[in-house]
């Protein structure tokens, strides 16, 4: 039943991921790109759960802190660097 | 009520900041603060996950986060502007390969189900993919190796047996998904060179496309992963990101006339010729393009790679200026798959402090091109190529591209004769209305810039 209700959130969400980006112009691209990216580091909340589940530096752990240590470069990294873009788009008013 | 219903419900909060944050993503105004409520919403589903029950020390986590959040903070804030596509692929593949790493240590945390066995098989086989892709891609742009493809006899062959080989890995994983099983060990090594075998055939111009596919993979590898810990926020935001990555793969498959398996498949070097072009080229001065420019009332840019190649980007908003203020209309127009990624133009303009009014989209500029006095092409070549238009033997026939030789004059700033990336001539330079500026770009622009002073 678990699988089930995994697949329902899962197909909803594409659903409303195509929903919401294909109405956004060509000037945005990279920033949009880079922002979902940001998006894509969630992955680090499950990496919290290999890299705490003990603190003895077994094999396991090991993989779970490199996970964590991945993800956060990719969350913070492209939360900034989208930031940083964005902060350049001007309007000709602004 | 208990903790863990807490998270849960921050969890949802978390995914409505993801998606209004993305909502925003759509217009430059809001653009900014949308990209920070998605920021927040991250923020939200970390500080939820580290309530997640099963951990019990915070020790190793502090360790991999400060980590991450120094590499992350110091190279978002390091890198140029036109180093952006590879800095967005080596994200990409950070994420990727984080997915990766939570799928396989999942093996460890006792008996699995067949379901979650197959999730994780998902996550390792896609994060692997989006790992080794990226760094390849990676590789690519920043041209620490060559961005030709790279094609050799028998690579289907290999491909096919690399695939049937992956398939049957898993399989066997799948029914003993143990952390010790050799078949783990091969999936993870046929994973991580399937991302290479399928990157290295893809050549340059054709980057926008994998790069924004890759950040679709980075995304399902993610949703992979969430299915492998039965965590909802990483499957709804991994699937929103691997729309959305989708979406801009479509986007630039279509603006090159090209189907995804063609662009994945096919080396573009291998195409026949179109026809050769005869004629003359009529080579311009600075001096006497400054003249024409001087009187033109209506001026566009068409900036392609070549521009980020030469950094011109702040002479040519300059030059933009200068026409401005001797009363023209300036606009810039962008195709689609000009440079390296999608909108790799729009953000070196913007860079440069162009308004993005400014900045137009091929369908915007093409129904107006007539009225253009002078049309500036910078370091472009395939993207305004009437043989698109006009040579059904053209490779890039039925590519849409901006049609630079209606425009009553078209400057050609470029450094020699040699043809674009996919290795097609263009008439464009032999047209009657047509004026080569040959040189760097920059050093052209900034030429006819000290003209106007």
């Amino acid at each position: 039943m678990e699988a089930v209700f995994l697949t329902f959130i899962l197909v909803l969400s594409i659903f409303l991921g195509f929903e919401l980006i294909s109405k956004v112009p060509a000037t945005l691209h990279t920033p949009l790109m880079s922002g979902s990216n940001a998006i894509s580091g969630i992955t680090l909340a499950g990496a919290f759960l290999t890299a705490g589940e003990s603190s003895n530096l077994d094999f396991s752990t090991i993989l779970g802190t490199t996970a964590v240590a991945l993800a956060t470069i990719n969350v913070v990294g492209g939360y900034l660097v989208t930031d940083r873009m964005l902060a350049m788009f001007k309007s000709k008013r602004g | 009520m208990n903790i863990q219903i807490i998270a849960n419900l921050a969890y949802v909060v978390a995914a409505i900041l993801f998606i209004y944050g993305l909502k925003m993503l759509g217009s430059p105004a809001t653009a900014r603060n949308g990209n920070l409520l998605s920021a927040v919403g991250m923020l939200i589903a970390v500080i939820s996950g580290l309530l997640a029950k099963g951990i019990i020390t915070y020790e190793w986590i502090i360790v991999g986060v400060v980590i991450g959040t120094i590499i992350g903070a110091v190279s978002a804030r390091m890198v140029a502007m036109t180093a952006m596509p590879e800095m967005v692929a080596l994200f990409n593949g950070s994420g990727g390969g984080g997915s990766l790493l939570v799928g396989w240590s999942t093996l460890y945390h006792g008996p699995l189900t067949t379901f979650n066995a197959v999730a994780v098989l998902l996550a390792i086989l896609i994060g692997g993919v989006t790992l080794t892709g990226s760094y390849i891609a990676y590789a690519k742009l920043s041209e620490t190796m060559g961005s030709a493809a790279i094609v050799f006899k028998g690579q289907r062959i290999f491909n096919s047996i690399l695939l049937a080989a992956l398939i049957g890995s898993g399989v066997m994983l799948c029914l003993d998904p143990d952390p010790q099983s050799i078949w783990l060990y091969a999936l993870l090594g046929l994973s991580l060179l399937l991302g290479v075998m399928a990157v290295i055939p893809i050549g340059g111009a054709d980057m926008p496309v994998v790069i924004s596919l890759l950040n679709s993979y980075s995304g399902l590898a993610a949703c992979a992963a969430g299915f492998a810990i039965s965590n909802n926020i990483l499957i709804v935001a991994g699937a929103l990101v691997g729309a959305s990555g989708i979406i801009l793969t479509n986007i630039m498959c279509k603006a090159m006339n090209r189907s995804l398996a063609n662009v994945l498949f096919s080396g573009f070097g291998a195409v026949k010729q179109g026809k050769t072009i005869e004629g003359e080229v009529k080579p311009i001065n600075v001096e006497d393009a400054y003249y024409i420019l001087e009187a033109a009332q209506n001026v566009c840019f068409v900036p392609g790679y070549g521009m980020a190649v030469a950094q011109a980007q702040h002479v040519v908003k300059e030059l933009g200026k200068i026409l401005e203020a001797n009363g023209a209309e300036v606009s810039y127009a962008i195709h689609p798959v000009a440079g390296r990624m999608p909108g790799h133009m729009n953000v070196l303009l913007a860079e440069a402090d162009v308004p993005y009014e400014q900045l137009l989209e091929m369908d915007e500029i093409n129904p107006r091109i007539e009225n253009v006095d002078v049309a500036i092409v910078i370091g472009a070549n395939d993207v305004v190529n009437p043989s698109a238009r006009e040579d059904p033997d053209s490779p890039i026939y039925g590519m849409p591209i901006i049609n630079v030789d209606k425009a009553r004059t078209v400057f050609v700033l470029k450094r020699s004769m040699a043809s674009g990336f996919s290795g097609v001539d263009n008439p464009l330079f032999f047209n009657e209305n047509t004026r080569m500026l040959f040189g760097d770009a920059k050093e052209s622009i900034s030429g006819i810039i000290a003209e106007f002073s």
